[in-house]
């Protein structure tokens, strides 16, 4: 048997204990259930008795008042979503506040329950309600287990793969029906595109070795004491060529005597990654600000550029497998939009974080904490 | 040809944008590109194409979907052909004839990706005398 917990909130005793009685005997069958689901309602009479039973009983649905004695119901939604906490709220409303009614909504209230309502009314909120929760469960298992983003990351890694191919491919199907004229210069162009298609087509292979070693490859870490300064001067080495391809300069700011225990190939990755991307995603003549200090049991790697920036939806997205932030600005640059998501999965691994922020046309800024040894958990 | 037909192709590879660009208009067809769900519904807002070719996955996964959307309500008589290699890569395939799916998904015609030159001409000209 499945309990769903139902916590009401609402200052009229006649309510709470209307609902703990329609729900007391209540059951919600699904066809994909494996077995029904039952309820267990906790009541409190104000806003903030509310909250703490949220605290310690971690309710998955709650039955939201918004006239309280003390905090407003809105104060508490407001509560559930700064906590994200993932509790579907129905306002108990009557329908004279439709201006609070719409409020709610956006501010993610999911179904609104008027008042007086009848059990049936009840009734049929809490059943959707509780398939909605069910098919939730079902998709964050699925996750959970892997499968799902498993199943994602290799669809869209064939499309990254397929994509350059037949791109080739169709240049390739061009040359040899001589569509474009009878020279060699005829073809310059659609040549360029093909060896462009083929670089960025290594270098998702490369980040994918990449990718498989930081989630795979644990075992074969090999930690020591990192200079980071060391390895901060062999990253820039290694963009050398595109910084000044670029005419981006360089700026290193890294404390002789600064190390961390790491794997070194692994702290050159996520150096790679940063510094590249500030390369990369930089104007013309940009600069790319590269800084190390310490503080306390951690350091912190912040790298600066002064280029396209971005916007706070698509830094939202900026850490997920394949997501490469797509307009105008970055139409002509290249990637495999694995270089963050590794950095992320590396830098976590060392149980550091990694935070962006950005401006849109003066630069993004990538700060992360590593300690300088690896908690042991 | 004077009133020769245009055609809107919306994809975000460039390559494959420009490959296809001059196979269509090979055909007789004018080609109107773009390279995102964003620049195709600029471009609708003041052009009517004859039919549009959209890749499904572009800014979003659905950008596809949501742009064949608004062109049809937009202009409910242009043909749209939705190119995907949706169906190899994962397995999953939408059936336009499928009466369930005709009544979310908007468009036309679903074509793979890798289709031969001939057989896409053969669909652009049946949905346009279709229309």
């Amino acid at each position: 048997m499945s309990i769903l917990k139902i916590l009401v909130v609402d200052d009229e005793p006649g309510i709470r204990s209307g609902v703990s009685r329609i729900l007391r005997n209540f059951r919600v069958d699904y066809p994909f259930m494996e077995e029904p689901y039952e309820f267990e309602v906790y009541e409190a009479s104000t806003g903030e008795s509310g909250i703490e039973i949220i605290e310690t009983n971690q309710p998955d649905i709650l039955l939201l008042d918004n006239k309280l004695p003390g905090i407003q119901g809105i104060e508490v939604l407001d509560y559930v979503k700064k906590r994200k906490l993932n509790i579907v709220v129905v306002m108990i409303t009557s329908y004279a506040s439709l201006e609070l009614a719409v409020k709610a909504t956006s501010d993610g209230a999911y179904d609104f329950i008027p008042k007086p309502f009848t059990p049936q009314e009840l009734k049929s909120s809490i059943e959707n309600i509780t398939k909605r929760a069910f098919l939730k469960k079902m998709t964050r298992d699925l996750q959970d287990s892997g499968k799902q983003v498993r199943f994602q990351f290799l669809s869209v890694l064939s499309h990254e793969l397929k994509a350059p191919l037949n791109a080739i491919e169709g240049y390739l199907q061009m040359t040899k029906e001589r569509q474009l004229g009878d020279k060699i210069e005829d073809y310059n162009q659609i040549i360029d595109r093909s060896l462009e298609r083929i670089k960025g087509m290594r270098n998702l292979i490369l980040d994918l070795l990449d990718l498989t070693k930081v989630e795979s490859g644990k075992m074969k870490q090999d930690i020591s004491d990192v200079d980071l300064l060391k390895i901060a001067h062999t990253a820039i080495e290694t963009m050398r060529p595109y910084s000044i391809q670029r005419d981006i300069v360089i700026n290193l700011d890294v404390p002789h005597n600064l190390f961390v225990k790491a794997d070194a190939e692994e702290i050159e990755i996520i150096f790679n990654n940063l510094i590249s991307n500030a390369i990369k995603y930089n104007k013309k003549g940009g600069t790319v600000d590269f800084v190390i200090s310490e503080n306390g049991d951690s350091i912190e790697i912040n790298v600066k550029d002064s280029g396209i920036g971005m916007t706070q939806p698509e830094m939202d997205k900026l850490f997920q497998d394949f997501v490469r932030i797509k307009n105008e600005k970055t139409k002509n640059i290249t990637g495999s939009g694995l270089g963050l998501s590794i950095v992320k999965k590396l830098v976590e691994n060392y149980g550091g974080k990694i935070d962006v922020c950005s401006v849109p046309d003066q630069g993004s800024q990538f700060i992360v904490t590593l300690p300088k040894e690896k908690p042991c958990l | 040809m004077a009133t020769s037909k245009t055609i809107l192709i919306v994809d975000d590879d460039q390559d494959y944008l420009f490959q296809t660009k001059l196979k269509i208009e090979k055909f007789g067809y004018q080609v109107i590109t773009a390279e995102s769900q964003r620049e195709a519904e600029l471009i609708i807002d003041k052009t009517m194409p004859d039919l549009a070719i959209i890749d499904l996955m572009m800014e979003n996964e659905d950008s596809g979907f949501i742009l064949s959307y608004k062109i049809k309500k937009k202009y409910p008589a242009v043909p749209v052909i939705i190119a995907t290699a949706v169906a190899t890569e994962t397995g999953i395939s939408f059936d336009i004839n499928d009466e369930n799916n005709r009544k979310w998904i908007k468009a036309d015609l679903f074509l793979e990706k890798g289709i031969r030159s001939d057989l896409l001409k053969d669909e652009i000209d049946r949905l346009l005398i279709k229309k």
